[in-house]
């Protein structure tokens, strides 16, 4: 029976490639005195909610989605995570 | 010779490409509607600047999977004369049809400024119009021209050619302070395996008019009707001898 789960995509600029935002989120913390901060990297976050019949079936479904349009992988890494069962089909 | 030119909702270059071809290259041009399956037979199809779907995702993302995209993609495929211009460079990358993306600008600002650009390869559908090395001024606008790919892919570009246009200073030099968004090697345009797709972030068309004080960009069009009749001169003779003079 298909359940609705909650997924969420976290998009990072692809390692090795600039990430100008990121940088200058580091820069604007470093002026305004905060020490110690280390790279700083911005991406992305999509949450979709999907019926499917498994997290897993879930998962790779997102997976497809992100390699076809959420994410480029020529400039992006993502992550999928699936939050189990947010409503279920009576 | 015809050349469409699509529209995507948020395109905004449509009409300046539209005029650069009309009047400024006297030639006939239609647009293409982004809902559309047909290409009108066109000759030459052209993906102009602007904020297509709002560049919502990223740039180019959306634009590429609509409707009349699955014609335009088989068309280059087929080798079809394509040429995308800023935003309609970043739907090529995103319908990988040209390598690498195009990111946001290294100052994160949107830059709209002339820039110094040089031709680098002059033996395309469209640079034959220009001499090799030549250095043109022509307008960039855009937030998310910084164009980048893996090291290995920018050293095959450049190792084949396929750099045709490079951001250069005054001396016609490719110098950081010449480069408006830090593309990878000053990179400005590029072209395909095949040769007959192009994309490059400046815009042509907004300097192809006498009116706007710069024709620099011009030669593009120009070079592409060029193309147009020297293949349609092919397609007469196929099988036949190639009459002399034609192709020149």
């Amino acid at each position: 029976m298909a359940e609705t789960f909650s997924v969420e995509v976290r998009i990072t600029p692809r390692k090795g490639i600039l990430d100008p935002e990121g940088e200058t989120i580091a820069r604007a913390l470093e002026n305004l005195g905060y020490e110690g901060v280390g790279a700083v990297r911005a991406g992305r976050l999509v949450r979709l909610e999907i019926d499917a019949g498994s997290p897993d079936e879930a998962h790779s479904a997102v997976r497809k989605m992100c390699e076809e349009l959420i994410a480029n992988p020529v400039i992006e890494d993502f992550e999928v995570r699936v939050e189990e069962g947010v409503e279920e089909d009576a | 010779m015809k050349f469409g030119i699509v529209r995507f909702p948020g395109s905004n270059c449509d009409q300046d490409v539209f005029r650069a071809v009309t009047e400024g290259l006297g030639r006939e041009a239609t647009y293409l509607w982004h809902k559309s399956h047909d290409l009108q037979g066109v000759d030459v199809v052209v993906l102009p600047g602007g904020f297509s779907y709002g560049d919502y995702l990223r740039a180019g993302a959306i634009a590429r999977f609509s409707p009349i995209m699955r014609e335009v993609v088989q068309f280059a495929r087929d080798g079809g004369l394509t040429l995308g211009i800023c935003n309609g460079f970043q739907v090529l990358c995103e319908a990988r049809l040209l390598p690498g993306a195009l990111v946001r600008n290294r100052s994160l600002r949107f830059r709209c400024v002339e820039v110094g650009v040089k031709v680098e390869n002059a033996e395309t559908p469209f640079t034959s119009a220009y001499e090799e090395g030549q250095r043109l001024v022509i307008p960039v606008a855009h937030g998310e021209g910084q164009y980048v790919a893996d090291p290995a892919t920018l050293d095959a570009l450049e190792a084949s050619d396929r750099v045709v246009f490079r951001y250069v200073d005054e001396r016609g030099l490719a110098t950081d302070a010449a480069n408006p968004n830090g593309s990878a090697r000053n990179i400005a345009g590029i072209i395909n395996e095949a040769g007959n797709v192009l994309g490059v972030m400046p815009h042509p068309e907004r300097v192809s008019l006498a009116a706007l004080g710069n024709t620099d960009g011009l030669g593009v069009f120009v070079s592409l009707a060029r193309a147009v009749a020297r293949s349609d001169a092919e397609g007469l003779t196929a099988g036949g001898a190639r009459p002399a003079g034609v192709g020149s």
